[in-house]
């Protein structure tokens, strides 16, 4: 696959969604609903359940399967109060002492005139500014699309780890490409040029680990991850997040 | 530093000075007026005939916002480089060097206020839209830490498209980097105050642009995260009247206060002086 068709594979209804991936790792899952300020974003799927032997809490972005089911978690395409509902969840794992894994697969937070008005910046940004500082682990796994700040609102982790077959972008290849050469004929070029793979993104740094979606082995990584993090004091751990991000780009 | 920027004045219609001899005149987006550039530049940079509020320079911005003469620049060398070999990026930072005479998209420094020191930067809309890059999010998160180890506020100013798409999720990231230098800064107890102008959007606005103590407006500017035409196309209806402009903002719960420019330097020295500064 060329880049271009790695981001349409991306966002093919054949991939395993977030709900797929917690099935596949997560034991004892208990759903857990609502920002607590206005409403239940269905495009977060958020609880806790146990990897491995290690209770944690997951919180996914979740596309849905067929049309109804799609209809019901917007696309993947979160609003303000998912977020929120997300940052609730991670200060209550802090509180717990559980670590968080993030599934992340989104075309972007959702594009509407309510989530502007409910402050869809101010909710992305309150997650960074959160995470960054939140005294427990948090792993990040890009499973599909990594839409933008939609997708980077849940990547403030102590690692982000890509599917082989993911991306990551700044920007869509489509927009990208209709913005710089008004012509989205060339999403192929914008594609290339945007290093959203994830081979290219863990060559510049960016991601630590590349996976697939095998369960077992995933399951193992994920545990052995977490197990390191969980030795780190929280003041390690919390300097270690901000290092992490602290050199990117310089 | 090259010397010739000092020379040199940025390059559009209100801040060229080379025919100041002769009066010149603009005509004013807005009201459509023909209106003296020398009327403007004396009424802050706003049309006398219509209100309407013409962009400011980051350079110019910091002059109206601080004590005269107190401005000390930092980090004024750091220059972008084109990390992924992005296809025509370097061409687009030589023009926006160009047009906005300044080598990056935001200019950080201290200056005082009223008398009291403060950290500050203001972005540049004239350098590729104020959009962040590499060299942006490092020249604020150096800002912020400087901050945080003297213990002490920061003014920022923000004019942003949102992340720049040349330097892909190089770019990006500085959205987690800047926010987290704003959180160690905040965890200190110190003050952040943004000011938001026309337009703050992207990934600024979803990063350091609200995350401030303070959230002031100029009137009418633009302020949101999704960009008006990407909304409109995904709901196929045209958006409402001032919808993400500052007052709507307001009402909305986002913004504290909106502040008109002139008086913009005495509200932000009010708001100092009443944290003790």
């Amino acid at each position: 696959m060329n880049d271009y068709e790695i981001v349409k594979n991306a966002r093919s209804e054949k991939r395993l969604t977030s709900v797929d991936y917690i099935k596949l790792l997560v034991k004892d899952f208990a759903e857990f609903h609502g920002d607590r300020l206005f409403g239940d974003d269905r495009a977060i799927v958020a609880g806790i359940g146990k990897i491995g032997d290690i209770p944690v809490t997951v919180i996914g972005i979740e596309k849905g399967k067929d049309t109804n089911d799609r209809i019901l978690h917007n696309f993947g395409s979160a609003m303000p109060e998912g977020y929120r509902k997300a940052l609730r969840l991670m200060k209550q794992a802090e509180k717990f002492d559980r670590p968080v894994v993030c599934f992340v697969d989104t075309a972007g937070a959702y594009p509407g005139i309510d989530a502007e008005e409910r402050g869809q910046g101010r909710a992305i940004a309150d997650c960074l500014f959160e995470m960054s500082n939140l005294k427990t682990p948090v792993l990040s796994l890009v499973i599909g699309e990594g839409g933008s700040g939609g997708a980077l609102a849940l990547c403030h982790g102590d690692e982000i780890w890509m599917e082989e077959d993911a991306y990551f972008s700044v920007v869509s290849p489509e927009s990208c490409a209709n913005i710089l050469w008004k012509n989205v004929e060339k999403a192929d070029v914008a594609a290339k040029a945007l290093c959203l793979t994830a081979p290219k993104l863990y060559e510049l740094g960016l991601i630590d680990r590349i996976f697939s979606a095998d369960k077992k082995k995933l399951k193992n990584e994920i545990v052995n991850c977490l197990q390191n993090l969980m030795e780190l004091s929280k003041e390690e751990l919390v300097d270690r997040r901000y290092e992490k991000f602290r050199k990117v780009g310089y | 530093m090259e010397l010739k920027s000092l020379f040199l004045k940025v390059n559009n219609e209100l801040e060229n000075t080379e025919n100041r001899r002769v009066s010149r005149k603009i005509t004013c987006k807005k009201c459509g007026k023909q209106v003296s550039v020398s009327k403007i530049r004396k009424n802050f940079f706003i049309c006398p005939e219509c209100g309407h509020y013409f962009p400011v320079r980051a350079r110019r911005r910091i002059l109206m916002l601080t004590d005269k003469r107190s401005f000390v620049e930092m980090d004024r060398d750091l220059e972008s480089k084109n990390i992924l070999s992005f296809p025509e990026y370097e061409e687009k930072i030589l023009a926006a060097k160009e047009k906005s005479r300044e080598n990056e998209g935001v200019i950080c420094g201290t200056a005082t206020i009223g008398g009291s020191k403060v950290c500050i930067f203001a972005m540049d809309g004239n350098f590729m839209m104020g959009s962040m890059g590499a060299v942006v999010g490092e020249k604020i998160t150096r800002l912020f830490e400087y901050a945080t180890k003297e213990s002490l506020p920061v003014i920022g100013v923000t004019v942003s498209g949102g992340a720049r798409m040349q330097e892909g999720m190089v770019s990006l990231m500085q959205m987690s980097k800047v926010s987290a230098a704003v959180k160690r800064h905040d965890s200190k107890g110190n003050l952040y105050i943004v000011l938001l102008t026309n337009p703050t959007t992207g990934g600024v606005d979803a990063s350091f642009a609200m995350l401030g103590d303070i959230t002031l407006a100029e009137p009418g500017a633009r302020v949101g995260f999704a960009g008006p035409r990407v909304i409109e196309k995904t709901l196929n209806q045209k958006l409402p009247e001032g919808f993400q402009k500052a007052e709507r903002v307001l009402e909305c719960g986002f913004i504290d206060e909106i502040v008109k420019r002139p008086e913009q330097k005495d509200y932000i020295d009010r708001l100092l002086k009443l944290h003790g500064m």
